[in-house]
């Protein structure tokens, strides 16, 4: 439906508007010593502001500028402007928009997106184009995996790592033999594959693999067979509007009391006022938690609640930190960006003090970063523990060294 | 499988079959009736949804909050085909494509306004509220047999007055030759108003029937968008004895292909319409010429 066919471009048009590219090509290049001092940095923010990642998108817009204003409108010493594209969680049409903010508005910095599929998309431009990238979210493991490139960053996580530790949270809690369900999708089963591998070597077992297409919420069959199979645990990943259904089916069918549901954190990350007292007492892993106490966090959440009035959470923090790694190469290369080695050098040794507790990066680029076990309580995801200390990504098939 | 969680599936695909029919009899009435193909149905479901929240909310009581939403559904429904629907009758069906496509962006925006883009929840009426055991970790909860109750009350009601009503047989007279109905002097285009505005009142009594065991977010409406569609193909358009039938189908076939053929399940029901068209192309109790 969204494929109509445009008319068709006649030699004429296409000779004026490549006449009118030139001539704006040739344009700015007479006044470009002029602007590369005084210029602001061009920052573009491709994020989902509409569709149901719209929240996402928002929180890590909210986010970013935040860490901007409070350092005065400016990192590393330089002004900062931004130019926003709505990628739509959209990844058709990735290329394209990605293409737009390199090539027409020239931006120095990209940072997106919350899709995996849009990012990965941005990836192969930043890699094809030398873009700088900052991913606030999308956690597909090729993007600092098999397609990890120098000017590729993440602030956000990997599907590995929010997963891989709670292997060893379950089997230490005494679940021997486990059963999963998730979408059937790249994210889903990225994070069903990390955490068998990190039940299996605590010495667990997977019994089943439940799977449903994304993004279906029928979930009625499913958890009738966890019923029947009799699980020690469960292990979910859902996110959104199926997490707030699938947590909520599970209480409705009684299961909860019999068989305990843990899940990586997006289960009940900006969910939870919709999942009400159906989640309480579900324990999640991620490199977030609402009551983290240290006193990057405590600003933090004091500063986004006055600027938005939201209570911050794992996105905004993400895109906090987006800004908080380019402030550190900006810094490095006295603010300008033809300095790339130095910048790119810089980020990569970054340490942070993030909100979510110290944050460092690997040679892919990935964070390096704890994971807490939390659990709900009060409406809130709350500490219990640190799952795993420095979680680091294994990169696997990463070049770079 | 044991012969009780055989029972117990055979319980969650009627359940899930019951909804199917409720969201798709609307849109069956409004494609084989008044020829129109509602994109924007779906659509509708999502907005029942997000008005039962709504007014649930604002006065906790689920009933008016079902009154309400398909009261507006229905205020709704005339207006549209009063300033749009009623240009389309007999135009192709790109034309229809295109305006309930236009719809459902404007309906999204609408929602984005309104209500956010948050999930939602919203809470069954309190004396539908508790559940039952089912087996020994397993319980149900009454709200979704209240479901099953009220979709079959919904079911007998429209059948009834198709079949049985001044109102039906105009309805099923004009399905058959709109030229003729109104050659006779009957006022057909009142009453195809009206059946659209039905049509657009059953999309959001779905969604509103089923916000309490669903959750209400942006996009809910997409999936079941294409479920009903299939479910009209498959029963005969303009059907809806076979709505009901195809919808029944669809709630076996994606509940027990969920459990034993997990890897294929999401092509399964479109294996099933596939397999049915082949043998009936015109649907199961469709019409050689609609």
């Amino acid at each position: 439906m969204t494929n109509r066919s445009m008319p068709p471009i006649s030699r004429r048009t296409l000779l004026t508007g490549a006449a009118g590219a030139a001539t704006l090509a040739v344009a700015p290049g007479l006044r470009a010593p002029a602007i590369a001092q005084n210029a602001p940095l061009k920052v573009g923010l491709m994020l989902p502001y509409t569709g149901t990642y719209a929240r996402l998108g928002k929180f890590i817009d909210d986010g970013f500028r935040l860490y901007v204003e409070r350092k005065g409108g400016k990192l590393g010493g330089r002004e900062i402007a931004f130019v926003q594209v709505d990628d739509e969680s959209k990844p058709a049409a990735a290329t394209d928009n990605m293409n737009r903010l390199v090539g027409r508005e020239k931006v120095d910095v990209v940072v997106g997106t919350v899709h995996s599929g849009v990012a990965m998309a941005m990836v192969k431009v930043a890699r094809d184009t030398g873009t700088l990238l900052i991913i606030p979210n999308a956690g597909a493991n090729d993007a600092t995996g098999p397609a990890c490139a120098p000017n590729v960053f993440r602030s956000s996580f990997s599907n590995w790592q929010p997963n891989y530790p709670m292997g060893k949270v379950m089997f230490d809690a005494g679940h021997r033999n486990v059963a999963t369900i998730t979408w059937k999708y790249a994210a889903g089963i990225e994070q069903m594959v990390a955490f068998k591998e990190g039940f299996a070597k605590a010495g667990g077992n997977v019994v089943e693999n439940l799977t449903l297409p994304f993004p279906e919420v029928e979930f009625q069959a499913l958890i009738t067979r966890i019923a029947q199979i009799k699980p020690d645990a469960v292990h979910a990943f859902f996110a959104g509007g199926g997490a707030v259904k699938f947590v909520k089916d599970y209480a409705a069918a009684g299961l909860d009391k019999s068989i305990p549901l843990y899940g990586a954190g997006f289960l009940t990350d900006g969910t939870l006022a919709a999942q009400g007292a159906a989640a309480n007492g579900i324990k999640t892993t991620l490199h977030y938690a609402d009551n983290l106490d240290n006193p990057a966090n405590i600003a933090f959440l004091k500063a986004f609640k006055d600027k938005t009035g939201h209570v911050g959470d794992i996105y905004a923090v993400q895109g906090y930190d987006a800004a908080a790694l380019l402030e550190v190469g900006m810094a490095a290369a006295g603010g300008d960006v033809k300095q790339r080695d130095k910048m790119i050098a810089a980020m990569g040794a970054a340490k942070i003090d993030s909100p979510r507790g110290p944050l460092s990066f690997n040679k892919a680029h990935n964070p390096i970063q704890n994971i807490y076990l939390r659990e709900v309580r009060n409406g809130r995801n709350e500490m219990v523990a640190i799952a795993q200390k420095d979680v680091d990504d294994p990169a696997r098939g990463c070049k770079l060294t | 499988m044991d012969l009780v969680t055989f029972g117990v599936q055979l319980l969650n695909a009627v359940q899930y079959g019951m909804v199917l029919f409720l969201v798709a009899s609307g849109l069956t009435l409004v494609f084989g009736i008044l020829g129109v193909i509602n994109l924007a149905h779906g659509a509708f479901y999502m907005l029942g949804a997000y008005l039962a929240y709504w007014i649930a909310t604002y006065t906790g009581s689920f009933a008016l909050a079902m009154a309400g939403g398909v009261a507006i559904a229905f205020v709704v429904g005339l207006l549209l085909e009063t300033v749009f629907i009623r240009r389309l009758y007999g135009r192709d069906h790109l034309a229809q494509v295109l305006l309930s496509f236009g719809l459902i962006l404007s309906i999204d925006e609408a929602r984005e306004i309104l209500f956010g883009k948050d999930v939602h929840s919203v809470a069954p009426p309190a004396w539908l509220a508790g559940s039952f055991q089912l087996t020994d970790n397993l319980s149900y909860p009454v709200y979704r047999l209240a479901i099953c109750a009220f979709c079959l009350v919904v079911a007998a009601l429209i059948f009834l007055v198709v079949t049985r009503t001044r109102i039906g047989m105009i309805v099923r007279a004009g399905a058959e030759n709109r030229e003729m109905t109104r050659v006779l002097g009957i006022r057909f285009d009142v009453v195809n108003r009206y059946v659209f505005a039905v049509g657009i009142a059953l999309a959001a009594l779905g969604g509103i029937v089923v916000a309490p065991v669903s959750t209400v977010f942006p996009g809910m409406g997409d999936g079941m968008l294409i479920l009903s569609f299939v479910v009209v193909v498959l029963g005969g358009i303009g059907s809806v004895a076979g709505a009901a039938i195809g919808a029944l189908l669809i709630g076996l076939t994606d509940t027990f292909g969920k459990v034993f053929f997990p890897s294929v399940s999401s092509v399964l029901i479109y294996v099933l319409m596939a397999a049915v068209l082949l043998w009936r192309p015109n649907g199961i109790l469709g019409r050689r010429e609609v």
